[in-house]
């Protein structure tokens, strides 16, 4: 099976603390791999690495083979690496349909190209059929800022896949949203998955959530990595049990 | 040489009054995220309280001079916080930015239409006798500005780090949030570091207004010089912002002595282009993490 | 939302307006005796003021930086025109190449600037605002030095001399409509859009593809060109130039008066030069306060409406709107699965 993203031996210290210790795994393509750990474990800031937020203290990160390490986010993106962060991050005062647009307005045409086309960039079409999967159809003409939290996540997740991403790591998707709004979730990104082909990194805290999600799971637990494999496998893991309980 | 010794202690002199001034403009960033557009005209307008005091209550120096430091004390940092920081910190940092910027036109038009337009002469706290260091002819005054200032410095060094109420400053200009939960008393930390601002700014007034003459637009250079020299130092170290006053002060003085006067101003200018050009960190900042 | 023709019918009203403003109507039976040769100066002055304005709303309004050289570029504008027009060049290619000159000197100014922490641009500019009067003041076998350029002819138009206040009035206010309209649309393209996103939230819109840093100092770029072509209009507005309305505190007053207007809203700069170039007018018996009233004026709106003026009428139209705001978020359903 085919690599899309490659982590090799990446750390990141921060004054004198270790909060990634080197680490290194394979994400394939089409698959959905889950990241858990408990808090602090330096998930989030393995995700920064990867993604341009922050330099790595060492290591190398290629995607499609090509070495990606220190590359500008905004460049990244445009390579076909998109993601959430952990904190919602929608433009509130952008409407649902605008926010969706300006998610793939970069990845069309030149930049001049864009000054002298239309308005939208040519997106509308694609942005209503993103709003229409993720059944936020009535709401396209609103304020991202007036939506409810869960709507809002739900739109967090469309803006990362409104591009056609090869590779989507999302970071806590599930946080903070209910039971319905939850298997909703689910089930679009499963649906994403089965028909774009694209591969995901999830890192996720609700256990059911990423357990029934992913295909494969990675555990990591002070900087390092753990445990590797499926859900059954890692749920059944001494090592995982112990850094849960251990916390 | 003995040019040059004697350019280098008067640079040194200047810069160490740049040193005070950037030391406060980089305070008030550190503990509350205040941008002050107004730190040249802070330093300019204490010496106009002092002058008030002697030619309107025909105070003598010594307790005008006093009187300049308590009033700006209390304008420059109790009022400036309470009225201007505090409402505008609520509503973002581009607001309190602009405000700065219209406080400083309204300090420096306010002191041309209340005082006076033209330069003032400042009675010098030291006597302007000329000594012989080593060979080296150097002004009393110049030395005695040095250890002035460089006495302020050490007293400001020593209560930061040493002093209980230092190290919680300390605290609250790295981390507020971790310093509240520690029982740092926030707001207060950064009201004092307002005051030491004021207090700071005061000194530096005092003791470069017998050098530029006593003027309302003396902000503007002095501004610049404290900002040049706080960025020039490393925009989040007081230590740098004491190495970048003397950099710029030395530099500068050495500019108007190599250079032709009339491009003299743009000298500390280069320096900070050449500075955010190939060492964007300052001479003693750490590189920070990108962000974006 | 508002009927879709009514903004538009309010542009072609105002400019109607504007056409006519300083026109003796009299003749027509209409009882409006329009204005004099000093009225028409100073409508003049505030169109070019607004031009200035309008940039330096792109930069702070919507790229959310700080510029305080904006009298900088105008300077390059006003001196770069000048020239050329003295050298015999048409005022047409004058105007265009004070514009490019700003724009170029923009991006050689953001790019290292912009590399660094936010705030450095304002200390650049700062520091580039000094150094521009200084080179204005000092290179006097270019600029004249402190006595300045005298007797800047105004330009001809298809042999139509635009001497006379009316007429150079008239020109001004088409070039500052086109310049206007270029600037509408650049907000509502998609470059609009990167830049509300990446004053907004930077990180997100990186994350997104928008490339902030490029972004950012485009906007600055083209701010800084408007001050250029701004620039370009006032040499021959004022027929004379020398070094001090290209100063700091001329850059602090642009920036000022974007703010008071509304930073971010469109008529912002509009209003914003109109209160900087009426106000001295008002207070002309306060003479000197002048400033020192402005100053207030601006620390009392930062700290009560930072929206500036523009906000505030948008707020007051609102509330004749709607009367009671409301939260809309509860009235929507939940998506059914």
């Amino acid at each position: 099976m085919k690599a899309v993203l490659q982590v090799r031996d990446v750390a990141k210290s921060f004054g004198g603390v270790d909060a990634v210790r080197g680490v290194s795994f394979d994400v394939y393509e089409g698959e959905i791999l889950g990241l858990i750990g408990p808090n602090g474990s330096g998930k989030s800031t393995l995700f920064n690495c990867i993604l341009g937020q922050l330099t790595p203290s060492r290591g190398d990160i290629r995607v499609d083979g090509r070495s990606v390490t220190n590359m500008r986010p905004s460049r990244l993106n445009r390579l076909g690496v998109s993601r959430t962060f952990q904190l919602l991050q929608v433009f509130p005062q952008l409407t649902v349909r605008e926010n969706l647009v300006l998610a793939a307005q970069e990845h069309r045409g030149s930049r001049l190209g864009r000054l002298f086309g239309p308005r939208d960039a040519g997106l509308t079409a694609d942005a209503d059929r993103m709003i229409a999967f993720f059944r936020l159809g009535h709401l396209a003409d609103e304020r991202a800022g007036s939506l409810s939290y869960g709507q809002q996540k739900l739109l967090d997740c469309a803006m990362a896949f409104m591009a056609g991403p090869r590779l989507s790591l999302l970071d806590e998707p599930a946080a903070g949203v209910n039971l319905t709004m939850l298997g909703n979730l689910k089930e679009r990104l499963q649906a994403i998955n089965r028909e774009t082909g694209a591969t995901f990194v999830v890192i996720e805290h609700n256990m059911e959530f990423v357990m029934s999600l992913c295909s494969r799971i990675l555990v990591l637990a002070e900087g390092q990595l753990i445990a590797e494999g499926t859900p059954d496998a890692v749920r059944r893991n001494p090592k995982v049990i112990e850094a849960y309980l251990g916390h | 040489m003995t040019d040059f010794l004697q350019l280098m202690i008067a640079g040194l002199a200047t810069g160490a009054i740049y040193a005070l001034a950037a030391i406060g403009f980089t305070l008030l960033w550190q503990a509350s995220q205040t941008i002050n557009f107004a730190q040249g005209e802070f330093v300019m307008l204490p010496a106009f309280f002092a002058l008030a005091g002697m030619k309107w209550l025909d105070l003598p120096f010594s307790i005008a001079a006093l009187l300049a430091i308590a009033m700006s004390v209390f304008v420059l940092g109790v009022l400036f916080k309470a009225i201007i920081v505090d409402p505008l910190l609520r509503q973002g940092v581009l607001p309190l930015v602009i405000s700065t910027i219209a406080l400083a036109i309204f300090i420096k038009d306010g002191v041309k239409d209340v005082y006076s337009a033209e330069a003032q002469p400042f009675p010098t706290i030291l006597p302007d006798q000329v000594v012989s260091l080593f060979g080296v002819r150097v002004s009393l005054a110049q030395l005695g500005v040095l250890a002035v200032a460089l006495a302020t410095i050490a007293a400001l060094s020593w209560f930061l780090a040493a002093t209980r109420t230092g190290r919680q400053m300390q605290a609250t200009a790295q981390n507020p949030g971790v310093a509240r939960i520690l029982g740092v008393n926030v707001e207060r930390m950064i009201l004092y570091t307002f005051l030491i601002n004021a207090a700071l700014a005061a000194m530096a007034s005092l003791l470069i207004s017998p050098i530029y003459l006593a003027k309302f637009s003396n902000g503007e250079t002095l501004g610049l010089a404290a900002f040049v020299a706080a960025i020039v130092g490393g925009f989040n170290q007081v230590r740098g912002a004491i190495a970048g006053g003397l950099v710029v002060g030395v530099i500068d003085n050495l500019a108007a002595a190599y250079v032709s006067t009339s491009y003299r101003q743009a000298v500390p200018l280069c320096l900070l282009v050449l500075i955010i050009l190939f060492r964007p960190q300052g001479l003693l900042g750490r590189k920070e993490e990108r962000a974006v | 939302m508002t009927r879709g023709w009514l903004p538009a019918a309010l542009a072609a009203l105002a400019v109607a307006g504007l056409v006519l403003a300083p026109v003796d109507l009299t003749g027509l039976g209409i009882p409006y005796v329009g204005l004099k040769r000093y009225g028409t100066y100073i409508l003049t002055l505030w169109l070019v003021t607004a031009v200035a304005a309008m940039g330096v709303n792109l930069i702070v309004g919507y790229a959310g930086q700080e510029t305080l050289a904006q009298a900088a570029f105008l300077g390059i504008g006003a001196y770069t025109t000048a020239l050329m027009t003295k050298a015999g060049l048409p005022f047409g290619l004058a105007f265009l190449a004070s514009g490019l000159a700003a724009f170029v000197v923009g991006i050689a100014l953001g790019f290292p600037a912009l590399r660094v922490q936010k705030h450095y641009l304002a200390f650049v500019t700062l520091a580039f605002s000094v150094f521009v009067w200084l080179v204005i003041r000092n290179e006097e076998w270019l600029t004249g030095g402190v006595s300045g350029i005298a007797n800047i002819n105004r330009p001809s138009l298809f042999g139509l001399s635009l001497r006379p206040a009316l007429y150079f009035y008239w020109f001004t206010l088409a070039i500052a409509a086109v310049l206007t309209f270029a600037m509408w649309w650049l907000l509502r393209s998609p470059w609009g859009r990167a830049f509300t996103a990446l004053r907004e939230n930077p990180m997100r819109a990186e994350s997104l593809g928008v490339d902030v840093r490029g972004y950012t100092l485009l906007a600055f770029a083209i701010g800084s060109a408007y001050g250029g072509f701004a620039g370009s209009l006032y040499a021959p507005l004022v027929e004379f130039i020398d070094p001090a309305p290209f100063a700091l505190g001329p850059s602090l007053l642009y920036l000022l008066m974007v703010v008071i207007g509304g930073a971010g809203s469109f008529a912002g700069p509009f209003i914003g030069a109109g209160v900087a170039v009426l106000l001295p007018e008002w207070l002309r018996f306060a003479e000197g306060y002048y400033l020192i009233i402005y100053a207030v004026l601006v620390m009392v709106m930062m700290a009560f409406c930072p929206t500036g003026i523009a906000g505030l009428l948008e707020r007051l139209l609102a509330l004749r709107r709607r009367p009671l705001a409301e939260d809309k978020a509860p009235a929507l359903e939940v998506p059914k699965p």
